[in-house]
């Protein structure tokens, strides 16, 4: 068990080194492939570079986040990508009115994905729809919105501030030699410190596992079933919320067509993760490293110069290979 | 003297952490029933995976047909001649019968890829016109009683030249009169030269059908001896090795008054018109046959069916179920039939399975006070007595056993009135069977209100106060204790009057 998990009695105190190993094997896998980088190139460790990969991840780690919850209930989302769409465009276009509206903006822009996201969290909790099918079915609905609203045209955000989520620093860089605690990389922290409490120390995180684990049980232990899988949903609708405002305000444009293929990139963070997709187990710092671990093979071939075409396959590769190895460990 | 087919030796089995098999042992002769015994967790099941070819032992030889083999994988053994019939059947039931058996070795045209489906047909329905199984060899899986999926999966072990056929449970989820068939069927492979390895928690039907006994016990070879010298409590013996002076260690207990009262409950194509009381103190058992709708009575009961008609009440008071949330809140538990279905989240912690229910009893707001949560499950896992390595263990890691008490546990933890138990003991060895009766015990002498519903009739006689018999979702009759013999229940189950 990791840092997170909670899990404290008897796994470790043992002190049995597979055990231990099996327990981090996903840190080993992602240090190991940071070891490679940084004999490869000089600069992958450079205190900037670091800071790059961060801010990187940061819009994938949201939506791998509350992916991770969703993965857990036993379901998945495919309509991540087009809810931040949605997202983006009526942050932008309600500023468009009228600049000065910012929290409006977000507010109004963040619910927008939340209420798209019930019709997904209908069809699965309630009437008992493949995830898979139900999200896709969102997925295009929620694309069809954006652009509709949009009028499928880009809208330029017209508000400093808002831009600064996307742009800005906590602190001048120039005072640090140029390296800066990116506002990005902030809020992918307050959303992991969320999901963690909400996941591991309340009801509603417990019930979580217990539906995905089964969900027949669960609901023989009195569990609301149903409920547990809609807010589910809608709290991962937030969640893409959150990405999509992220990415709006680092384009500083609301574009109907942005999160295109983002789910992808989710669900992968969550996989090489160690969550599993027959859910009921899983953990946040899985997603994290899983987050990392994509953010760093993307950043260290750029910096070795490997061409985007190769550096597609050597992603799918790793992805197997990640998930063999997690597998492998896992296995008693 | 018979040759022998199968001899196994010495062979033993480490997980981490646990020597699952330490020197175990078995010797098959050619048509011969063999029972293989021991308590959950005596390791019948991993001994019987390393012969499948499921598991690798780290020590030890398999003979087989005189040859020393090496096994690596079900395929293998299959070709060996040894197959195996789960306790828990998965034919792929969207397949014909034909199809399900020729699975693997289809009948093609010639040479070619193109699967040749009249022979197969022909081939099936010969066979099971030999079986005198009465159905066509185009019935799909779907439509066969469990009964007739496993004499399916018979079939299909023996006619691909199956010299030893290993059954793990199999009378598990089957009737009475499905039982005599498969006995039949037993006896038929007898006939024809072919081994079975017969494993069950069924002492009667060991005395039945087997030919000699070989017993494990905590992964060791313990003794094989022929059936007929042996009776039930020296078998019991060599399983446990202790004696069990009392298997129904009943309580007497006072009785007092209604907590609940069923009226006329209905669900449609299920059962009808039923109509009990359970009063505290008081341990009321339902008997009958598989699918005479006691589950399904209990499932209304608790919520997890909707009942078309009729009332419920307790204490008294009329209650509405429409979900488990509200029997719950009203003081009733269920444990279901079937543990790994809806009983345990397999997946995860001891700890999650047992304060599944109760977790708003161990929140501080909007958080959960894990260090009492911890507290009180430890506690009552203790008075339980489940045998875990800690908390944290994974509930799918336990013996079927165990598992039962976590379940028990989880239910105590809400201090039910009403405890529902659905088939308490299946699939539970000697030992834990008879901690659960007393555990019973001590539950109704603490004033719970029992309802048992058990398919085994000495269960169901051993520990009632009162016995219920349901047939084809209706109630056949009551009984006393006191006030019948066992043939009495077991007329009124099969249909004839009171």
């Amino acid at each position: 068990m990791m840092a997170f998990g909670g899990n404290k009695e008897g796994v470790l105190q043992r002190g049995n080194f597979r055990q231990y190993i099996r327990s981090y094997a996903l840190v080993i896998i992602f240090l190991g492939v940071c070891a490679i980088f940084a004999i490869a190139s000089p600069t992958f460790l450079s205190p900037t570079n670091i800071v790059g990969v961060f801010r990187q991840i940061a819009i994938n780690g949201v939506l791998a986040l509350g992916m991770t919850l969703v993965i857990i209930t036993g379901g998945i989302d495919l309509s991540v990508g087009s809810l931040m769409a949605i997202t983006g465009v009526v942050s932008a276009m309600i500023l468009e009115n009228d600049p000065n509206m910012l929290a409006v903006a977000l507010i109004v822009g963040i619910g927008a994905a939340a209420v798209v996201s019930m019709w997904t969290a209908v069809l699965v909790a309630k009437m008992k729809i493949a995830p898979f099918i139900a999200s896709l079915s969102t997925m295009t609905i929620a694309r069809g919105i954006a652009l509709v609203l949009a009028d499928g045209i880009p809208h330029t955000i017209k508000n400093a501030e808002y831009s600064q989520i996307g742009n800005g620093y906590l602190w001048d860089a120039s005072l640090t030699g140029g390296v800066g605690f990116p506002i990005l990389v902030l809020i992918l922290i307050v959303i992991a410190v969320i999901t963690t409490i909400i996941l591991y120390n309340t009801k509603f995180g417990r019930y979580i596992y217990a539906v995905g684990g089964n969900e027949h049980a669960a609901e023989a232990s009195g569990v609301n079933v149903v409920k547990i899988k809609f807010w589910t949903y809608v709290l991962n609708g937030v969640l893409c919320g959150v990405a999509g405002m992220m990415l709006a305000a680092r384009i500083t444009s609301g574009q109907p067509n942005a999160g295109d293929g983002y789910e992808l990139d989710a669900i992968t963070a969550v996989i090489i993760g160690g969550t599993s997709m027959a859910g009921g187990s899983g953990k946040i710092s899985g997603t994290i490293i899983g987050a990392l671990i994509i953010g760093v093979l993307d950043n260290g071939l750029v910096l070795l110069g490997v061409s985007s075409y190769y550096q597609q396959i050597i992603k799918g590769i790793i992805i197997a290979v990640a998930v063999l190895l997690d597998m492998k460990t896992k296995k008693r | 003297m018979r040759k022998m087919i199968l001899k196994m030796e010495g062979i033993s089995k480490s997980f981490p952490g646990v020597k699952a098999l330490d020197g175990a042992a078995i010797a098959v002769k050619e048509g011969e029933v063999h029972a293989l015994m021991g308590e959950n967790g005596a390791g019948k099941s991993t001994f019987m995976k390393i012969l499948n070819g499921l598991l690798e032992p780290d020590e030890g030889s398999i003979e087989f047909a005189g040859q020393r083999v090496q096994i690596h994988s079900p395929a293998e053994a299959l070709k060996l001649g040894i197959a195996m019939i789960y306790q828990e059947l998965n034919p792929i039931k969207d397949m014909t019968i034909a199809d399900n058996i020729f699975l693997g070795r289809e009948y093609t045209r010639g040479n070619s890829a193109f699967v040749d489906k009249k022979k197969a047909e022909e081939e099936a329905d010969k066979l099971l016109k030999e079986f005198g199984l009465p159905v066509g060899a185009k019935t799909h899986m779907r439509e066969l009683s469990i009964a007739q999926m496993q004499m399916i999966e018979i079939i299909k072990a023996v006619s691909s030249g199956a010299k030893l056929i290993v059954m793990d449970e199999p009378t598990s989820s089957l009737t009475d009169e499905e039982i005599a068939i498969l006995f039949q069927t037993i006896q038929d492979l007898k006939q024809n030269n072919v081994a079975v390895i017969y494993i069950s928690h069924r002492l009667e039907e060991i005395f039945q059908i087997a030919d000699r006994v070989t017993v494990l016990r905590d992964g060791k070879y313990i003794d094989s001896r022929k059936t007929e010298e042996l009776d039930r409590d020296s078998l019991i013996n060599m399983m446990v090795g202790r004696k069990l002076d009392n298997i129904f260690p009943k309580k007497i207990v006072d009785i007092g008054s209604i907590v609940l009262e069923v009226k006329k409950l209905t669900r449609k194509g299920a059962f009808e018109d039923i109509s009990f009381d359970v009063r505290a103190g008081e341990i009321v058992g339902f008997y009958g046959l598989v699918g005479a709708g006691r589950s399904e009575v209990m499932r209304a009961v608790f919520g997890l069916d909707r009942a078309d008609q009729g009332e419920i009440w307790m204490d008294g008071r009329r209650i509405r179920v429409k979900r488990p949330q509200d029997a719950i809140s009203n003081g009733i538990a269920l444990v279901t039939e079937d543990r790994k279905d809806t009983g345990l989240v397999l997946c995860r912690s001891i700890r999650e399975n047992i304060a599944l229910p109760s977790l708003g009893e161990f929140c501080k707001g909007v958080f959960l006070d894990k260090e009492k949560e911890s507290r009180m499950c430890r506690e009552i896992a203790g008075k339980l007595t489940v045998k875990m390595s800690g908390l944290s263990q994974e509930a799918g890691n336990l013996s079927g056993g165990n598992q039962q008490k976590v379940v028990l546990c989880k239910w105590m933890m809400k201090s039910p009135k009403l405890l529902i138990l659905d088939e308490p003991t299946r699939g539970i060895d000697v030992g834990a069977k008879a901690e659960i009766h007393s555990l019973m015990g001590d539950f109704a002498k603490a004033g719970m209100a029992i309802i048992m519903i058990s398919s085994e009739l000495p269960e169901i006689i051993g520990m009632s106060d009162r016995i219920i018999v349901m047939g084809e979702g209706k109630i056949k009759g009551e009984f006393k204790l006191g006030e019948y013999s066992q043939d009495d229940i077991l007329k009124c189950a099969l249909g004839g009057k009171k």
